[in-house]
């Protein structure tokens, strides 16, 4: 398919430990068609968010270690990147935001200081015209973009440092940075889950909202299948390191396959919940020595020999819906 | 801001209770130490009767809260009493004695400041590389090293195998030190545009200080790589790396501020220290500092100069503790604007 903004391809990451490696990602497949909005849906540690810093190339320095797959942006592979190149890509392609706001701002520098920076490295800043009206001109985009994530008095949030913003709120200016500047693919990763519920709610729509104004590509990561389906047209599900099932939104409600899938779904009325609590019993595998077969079949009640021998892999069940399981 | 400033004023008042604790507690131990400062003054031969009357004028026969209560009457009035060894009033001793060390330290600290962080940014950087392997077997050399040993090392190095830098005192023979405004020569030689002296200044600066900063320096530039590679792991870092930010901005902006913050309260206090530890350096490299004089004064028993040393020393320090909070609260809004006070 040529209109593929993001594929991965059978991508494998491992994290360096002291016990040897951790083999977290295990030959996901994945990809963003444009202007589609894509859930990834699994539960905490299964390996979203290193999913999507493999994409963005900010795994933790040093401690990583990728033995193959392929991240194709417009068909290039960001892997074996120039820096120049990866340099355009984030700096034009994409832009995340991330899991927890407070984390994600710098304590020590403004607000205002922190998009201006987004703006002038995004190559948007820079154009012709003296230094001071182009100065001029990133802060009214700036403006423009608290504005669009309705904060009231951004002139006065500018000068503000994050300490003095609540959870919402940064999470808002988080969003405000990653569209402040024309991007295709915007990677939301879990933006509601430190904030309380109502909040949580309200930023999902912001989020929702701003990716259709603007015509963006939407990853939405989040662990609740119940936000995916508000937010999402397409969803795939995790379980560990491995992408279990795929479908169009719609199709994953009305016709769940993978017994994962179905664990979660069991869980899905309680949308506040963390994580996944009916339906599913026992916990992620140890990704030190994870099983040898199905990652899945140690808490699965269809599991038999075969799924301990083998790793299913996704079958197409038609209509764009794959799943990776013996049983179904 | 308002908080701020009832902060440093909270911190000023508390700060006169430290130097008031300070000036009594070397008050009392330079007295109760055995050995009659007035004797020692006048010499072994001196008639007993020269010596009585020593005493009488030094107030060495009033008990000691009385004693402190003349001290401090003098002190009020700009007057530390006189050195028994320099027979002057102590406070020329200090005015001729403190701008030197004041120079070196001087020095010293912006050695510290930028070469903690050069070196240290680069180990960070380069972490787990050659380069940050070479730093650190640089820094437990440096850091074990006392600067005593190095000073001993430029000594010999620069005074009889390689002379190319001037190894003794502030000035060369055959020049005149600048007229005093700060008493800091290369300030001073500066004010009157006299570069001659400016330059010889100078280089009569370099090795002392130099052995002075060694020490701290490494020591220094291992917390800013150990604070650096703390701060690499935050997302607020891997956020500035994915909104495509060249590296000299991530590493120079958003990693090298946050990181100074635990570094510079650091520095503070080894810099400060190095007032009281450049004892040995000024020895070496024969330097007329306060830090000997004040060495020779406890050696002599000189009352008033040790007491008058020990509460320059203590006013620096606070003073320097001050300047650091000041450093602090500006890098790091956290503190200025409320919540971490
Ligand atoms: N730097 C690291 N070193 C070793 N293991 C790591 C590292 N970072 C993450 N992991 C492990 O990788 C697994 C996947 O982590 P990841 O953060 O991708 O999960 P996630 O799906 O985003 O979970 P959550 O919902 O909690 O955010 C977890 O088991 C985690 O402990
Ligand atoms: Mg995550």
């Amino acid at each position: 398919m040529g209109n593929h903004i993001l594929d991965i391809r059978d991508l494998y990451v491992w994290y360096r430990t002291y016990e040897g490696y951790s083999k977290v990602l295990d030959g996901v497949d994945f990809n963003v068609n444009k202007g589609e909005k894509v859930g990834l849906v699994g539960e905490a540690g299964c390996g979203k968010t290193t999913t999507m810093r493999s994409v963005l190339g900010i795994l933790p320095e040093g401690q990583f270690h990728i033995p193959k797959g392929e991240i194709l942006y417009h068909g290039e592979n960001i892997l074996k990147m120039k820096p120049q190149e990866l340099h355009k890509i984030r700096s034009e392609g994409m832009s995340m935001i991330f899991q927890e706001p407070s984390a994600a701002l710098n304590p020590v520098f403004t607000i205002g200081s922190q998009i201006f920076d987004v703006i002038k490295y995004s190559g948007e800043g820079n154009s012709a015209g003296s230094r001071s009206k182009n100065k001029e001109k990133i802060r009214e985009k700036a403006i423009q973009a608290i504005r669009e994530v309705y904060i009231p008095d951004p002139e006065r949030i500018l000068e503000c440092y994050p300490n003095q913003l609540s959870g919402g709120m940064k999470q808002r200016i988080c969003i405000a940075m990653a569209i402040v500047t024309e991007r295709e693919l915007l990677i939301a990763d879990e933006p509601g889950t430190s904030l309380d519920v109502t909040i949580q709610d309200q930023v999902h729509r912001l989020l929702r909202d701003l990716v259709d104004k603007k015509g963006m590509s939407l990853v939405m990561i989040t662990h609740s299948l119940g936000v995916a389906r508000e937010m999402t047209d397409r969803i795939y599900v995790m379980y560990a390191g491995n992408i279990v099932e795929i479908a169009d939104t719609k199709e994953l409600f009305a016709n769940p396959l993978h017994p994962y899938t179905l664990g979660l779904l069991a869980s899905v009325p309680k949308l506040t919940g963390g994580g996944v609590t009916e339906g599913i019993y026992g916990q992620i595998p140890d990704y030190l020595n994870p099983p040898k077969g199905c990652r899945f079949y140690p808490r699965c009640d269809r599991a038999d020999h075969s799924c301990q021998q083998e790793k299913p892999p996704l079958r197409d069940m038609g209509d764009g819906h794959y799943t990776a399981c013996f049983k179904v | 801001m308002n908080k701020l400033h009832r902060y440093f004023l909270k911190r000023l008042f508390y700060s006169i209770f430290v130097l008031i604790g300070l000036s009594i507690v070397i008050f009392v131990i330079a007295r109760v130490v055995p050995g009659d400062p007035a004797r020692m003054a006048l010499g072994p031969r001196a008639p007993q009767f020269a010596v009585d009357a020593l005493r009488e004028e030094m107030h060495l026969n009033n008990n000691l809260p009385t004693q402190y209560f003349y001290w401090v009457k003098g002190v009020a009035t700009g007057d530390l009493g006189k050195s028994l060894v320099t027979k002057r009033n102590v406070t020329e001793d200090i005015k001729e004695f403190l701008p030197a060390t004041l120079e070196l330290v001087a020095l010293s600290a912006v050695f510290v400041i930028m070469f903690s962080i050069l070196f240290g940014a680069l180990a960070a950087r380069h972490k787990d590389k050659w380069i940050d392997s070479l730093i650190r077997v640089m820094a437990y050399t440096g850091v074990a090293m006392p600067s005593f040993v190095l000073a001993v090392l430029f000594l010999l190095f620069f005074g009889y195998i390689w002379p190319v830098i001037p190894v003794l005192g502030r000035l060369s023979a055959g020049l005149y030190a600048p007229p005093t405004f700060t008493g800091l020569y290369t300030i001073d030689s500066l004010l009157v545009g006299d570069l001659e002296v400016f330059w010889d200044a100078l280089k009569h600066l370099l090795l002392p200080a130099l052995a002075l900063a060694v020490g701290p320096l490494f020591q220094e530039a291992r917390i800013v790589r150990s604070s650096m590679t703390d701060n690499m792991t935050k997302d607020y870092l891997a956020s500035a790396v994915a909104f495509g930010m060249p590296d000299r901005v991530v590493m120079g902006k958003y990693l090298l501020k946050p990181s100074m913050i635990p570094a510079v309260s650091v520095m503070g206090l080894d810099i400060a220290a190095m007032m009281g530890n450049a004892f040995l350096v000024e020895v070496i490299f024969n330097w007329p500092g306060i830090s000997r004089f004040g060495m020779e004064a406890m050696l002599h028993k000189d009352l008033n100069a040790i007491s008058a040393v020990i509460v320059v020393f203590g006013l620096i320090f606070v003073l320097v503790n001050i300047l650091v909070d000041l450093i602090v609260a500006y890098l790091d809004p956290r503190i200025r604007l409320g919540g971490g006070v």
